[in-house]
C-alpha cells in the first residue's frame, strides 16, 4: 500500500471509479451506457466556463454561499481545550449542505436535456433540496421515500409536495432509505431516456461518488480560506458526521493533502456499537457490494444487508461512500462513532450555549468534537461541519424526551 | 463441453428453443424447491434458473423482490441454495442449473470458495445481475477452471462496444434483457427485440436467451422466433405467491403454464 506521501488525492478515483478496492460500477447492464453518458457529460461540463459560472452564481445568490465559519468561544471555553469552529452549512437555503449537490446535478440534467428528476430520500433533506431546485428549473420531480420515513418526517413530505414534487411511498424491504434507493434505481432503469437520477450522497455507481464529492467540495475550499483568514492557520482537526458521507467528504477533500490536519469521520453508534443497533459500517461492518459500489456495509454472514438504527434519519443507512472506505483503510481519516444519547446531549449543549439548533446528524460530529477538544491545547483548532439545522428534528427530540408539542 | 452448451447443441439439432423457468430458491418454503425443479423439467423446461435470494434486488420488480423476502424469512442462504442444487443433481445429471442473483452473497462467501462449492454442487452457470464485465474479472477467474459459465446481460441500451466486451467474457449464452426496466415489466416490443438480437448476433456466436416481460404462451412463442432461449420468471413467481395458502397446488399450476408455453414454442 502506498504511503501518504505518494498519494495524489486529486487523482482519485481511477477512470472506472475505483478508490483502491472500493467504488466501481456494479449495476445491471441497462444502466451501464447511461452511466457512461452521465460521466462524459459531467467531465465536459466541469471544464465548461459557462456551466461553472452559472453554478457559482446559483450557489451565491440562491443558496447563499459562502456560508460563514463561526468560532464557538463560549462552548470552547466550557470544554477547556481546543477552539471549536463551525462551518455553517445549516445557513444554506433549505437548511443543509444537500443543496450544493442538487443545484449542480440539476443544472447538469438541464444541459443533458433530461426534463424529469428522480431522487431518494431518508430524512427528507435531500428530497427537499431536490424538489427545490426542480421547482426553480421547472423540472418534473419524483421523490422515493420509505413508508417508515414518511411517517417519521411528515413535515418534509409536505414541503416536497408544496414544491410540486410527487412523493412515492416505498413499501418494500425495510421501508427506509436503502429501499427508496432501490426503487429510484428501478424508476431510472425504466425511464432512462428522459430521466436524471439525482443521488444525494457520495455513494452509488461511478461517477456519482466523485461527482457528488466535487459538488460538495466547495464546503472545504471555502472553509480552508476562511479559517486561514480568521485564525491565521489551518485547523488541527476536522470533524464531520458520516452517513453516506457527502458533507464529510465535502469538508475533508480539500484538506486531504494537508498532512498536519487530523481528520475524523463520525458514524452513528445508535444504541451502542456493542448492541448491533447502529448505522456504523466503517466502525463495525465489512466490505461488500450494494447500490452500485463496493464499500463497507452493514451485512450478515451471508451477505444480506441488515437493518440499521440511528436517532438521526440522515445517518440511518447500511452503506457509506467508497472514498471513505478507502480513506479508512489507508489511515488518512479516523472513523469513530457516537451514540444516540451522546448526539442528543450535544444537540442540547450547542442550542443552549451558542444559540444554534443543530441537526441530529451534525450533532454526532459535535459530540465527537466535545470529546476531542479537552485533549487538545487552547491554541489548537477543531473545525466541525455543521451540516444542517435542527428545526426538522425538534419533534424527534421532544418525543424522545416525552414532551408533546 | 459445458452442460449448457451441450443442451443448446442438442436443442439446435432438434430445431427447438430452450425454455428456462426462474424460481427463487426457498420460496415459499425450503422443501418445495427441489421437487418443483424436477416438475418443471418434466413440463418441458430445458434449463433451470434458480434465484439466490438477496435483501436488495435492485433490478427486480416487486414480484421477485417479495419472493426474495419470503425466502429470506425462511433463512435461505447461498449455502442452502447450493445444497438444493446438489440434491437436484442426485436425480438429474443433465439439466443445466443457472444461479441468478446479486453479487454480494458471493462476494462475502469469497469468489474461490463459492466457485469450488458451486462446482461440487453441480451448478452450470452463474448470473450476477449487478456485475458488468468491467468488474467481473475476479469471479470469472474463479469460475473458469470449473467450467462454470458466466452468464452476462445485454440490454436495449447496450452499444456496439459493450456488446463486444460482454461477448468476449460471456459463456454458455447471453441473456438479453428485452426492455428498459425491471423484471415483470410489460412493455416488450417484438420489432425492437428482434433488431437488437440481430445486432448482437453480429458480435457473438453464443446462443441468446430473452427474458423480462414474457408472461404467457403467446409472448413465449413470439420471443422463441427471435431467441435461442426464452426465460420466464415473474409470471411463475406470481403463481407461487397466489397459492401460498395451498402450496400443494403450486407444482401443478406451474407445470400447466410451462407445458402450454412449451407447446406454443414448439409450433414455430
Amino acid at each position: 500500500m502506498p504511503t501518504d506521501e505518494q498519494i495524489d488525492f486529486s487523482e482519485m478515483p481511477d477512470s472506472y471509479g475505483h478508490f483502491g478496492p472500493y467504488g466501481g460500477v456494479f449495476v445491471a447492464e441497462t444502466l451501464m451506457e447511461p452511466l457512461t453518458e452521465l460521466r462524459e457529460a459531467y467531465e465536459t461540463y466541469m471544464q465548461d466556463e459557462q456551466f461553472l459560472a452559472e453554478l457559482d452564481a446559483d450557489l451565491q445568490n440562491y443558496v447563499g454561499r459562502p456560508s460563514p465559519i463561526y468560532h464557538c468561544e463560549r462552548w470552547s471555553r466550557e470544554l477547556g481545550g481546543a477552539q471549536i469552529y463551525l462551518k455553517r452549512e445549516d445557513l444554506n437555503h433549505t437548511g443543509a449542505h444537500k443543496v450544493n449537490n442538487t443545484i449542480g446535478q440539476a443544472l447538469l440534467a438541464k444541459r443533458m436535456g433530461k426534463n424529469r428528476i428522480i431522487a431518494e430520500t431518508g430524512a427528507g433533506q435531500h428530497g427537499v433540496a431536490t424538489a427545490t431546485v426542480a421547482a426553480r428549473l421547472g423540472l418534473e420531480c419524483v421523490v422515493y421515500m420509505g413508508e417508515v420515513d414518511i411517517k417519521r418526517q411528515e413535515a418534509n413530505v409536505y414541503r416536497m409536495r408544496l414544491l410540486g414534487a410527487e412523493v412515492v411511498s416505498v413499501e418494500s424491504g425495510s421501508k427506509t432509505l436503502k429501499d427508496a434507493l432501490n426503487e429510484a434505481m428501478r424508476d431510472w432503469v425504466t425511464n432512462i431516456d428522459d430521466t436524471f437520477y439525482i443521488i444525494g450522497t457520495v455513494a452509488g455507481p461511478h461517477p456519482y461518488p466523485a461527482m457528488v464529492r466535487d459538488f460538495q467540495a466547495i464546503i472545504g475550499r471555502e472553509a480552508r480560506e476562511q479559517i486561514r483568514e480568521q485564525a491565521g492557520i489551518l485547523p488541527d482537526a476536522l470533524v464531520a458526521c458520516v452517513g453516506g458521507g457527502s458533507n464529510a467528504i465535502g469538508l475533508f477533500y480539500p484538506f486531504l493533502q494537508d498532512k498536519e490536519v487530523a481528520i475524523y469521520g463520525v458514524e452513528a453508534a445508535g444504541d451502542g456499537l456493542e448492541t448491533g443497533h447502529h448505522a456504523a459500517p466503517l466502525c463495525a461492518g465489512k466490505p461488500g457490494v450494494l447500490h452500485g459500489n463496493r464499500t463497507y456495509l452493514m451485512e450478515d454472514k451471508n451477505g444480506q444487508i441488515i437493518e440499521t438504527h440511528s436517532i438521526s434519519a440522515g445517518l440511518d443507512y447500511p452503506g457509506v461512500g467508497p472514498e471513505h472506505s478507502w480513506l479508512k483503510d489507508i489511515g488518512r481519516v479516523t472513523y469513530d462513532a457516537i451514540t444516540d444519547d451522546e448526539a442528543l446531549e450535544a444537540f442540547h449543549t450547542l442550542t443552549r450555549v451558542e444559540g444554534i439548533i443543530p441537526a441530529l446528524e451534525s450533532s454526532h460530529a459535535l459530540a465527537y468534537a466535545a470529546k476531542l477538544a479537552p485533549t487538545m491545547q487552547s491554541d489548537q483548532i477543531i473545525l466541525v461541519n455543521l451540516s444542517g439545522r435542527g428545526d426538522k428534528d425538534i419533534h424527534t427530540v421532544a418525543a424522545r424526551e416525552g414532551i408533546k408539542i | 463441453m459445458s452442460r449448457i452448451s451441450a443442451c443448446f447443441q442438442q436443442l439446435d439439432e432438434a430445431n427447438k428453443v430452450a425454455l428456462i423457468p426462474f424460481v427463487t430458491a426457498g420460496d415459499p418454503s425450503r422443501d418445495i424447491t427441489v421437487p418443483l425443479m424436477h416438475q418443471m423439467v418434466e413440463a418441458g423446461a430445458n434449463m433451470i434458473e434458480l434465484g439466490v435470494p438477496f435483501s436488495d434486488p435492485m433490478a427486480d420488480g416487486p414480484t421477485i423482490q417479495r419472493a426474495s423476502e419470503r425466502a429470506l424469512q425462511n433463512n435461505i442462504s447461498i449455502h442452502d441454495v447450493l445444497a438444493m442444487v446438489q440434491e437436484f443433481r442426485q436425480q438429474d445429471s443433465t439439466t443445466p442449473v443457472i444461479l441468478m442473483g446479486y453479487l454480494n452473497p458471493i462476494e462475502v462467501m469469497g469468489y474461490q470458495e463459492f466457485a469450488d462449492a458451486a462446482a461440487t454442487a453441480g451448478v452450470d452457470g452463474v448470473l450476477t445481475v449487478d456485475m458488468p464485465p468491467e468488474e467481473a474479472q475476479g469471479l470469472l477467474d474463479a469460475l473458469k477452471p470449473h467450467e462454470i459459465d458466466p452468464i452476462l446481460l445485454l440490454a436495449p441500451t447496450s452499444t456496439e462496444d459493450r456488446i463486444k466486451s460482454v461477448s468476449e467474457v460471456a459463456n454458455g449464452f447471453i441473456y438479453y434483457v428485452s426492455m428498459k426496466g425491471i423484471t415483470g415489466g410489460s412493455n416488450i416490443v417484438l420489432s425492437e427485440v428482434s433488431a437488437k438480437v440481430a445486432e448482437i448476433r453480429r458480435s457473438t456466436r453464443l446462443p441468446i436467451g430473452i427474458g423480462f416481460g414474457i408472461k404467457d404462451p403467446e409472448s413465449a412463442q413470439t420471443m422463441a422466433q427471435v431467441g435461442d432461449a426464452v426465460i420466464v420468471g415473474s409470471v411463475l413467481v406470481n403463481i407461487i405467491e397466489s397459492l401460498i395458502d395451498t402450496p400443494d397446488k403450486i407444482g401443478d399450476e406451474i407445470t400447466r403454464l410451462l407445458g402450454s408455453m412449451r407447446q406454443a414454442m414448439d409450433l414455430i
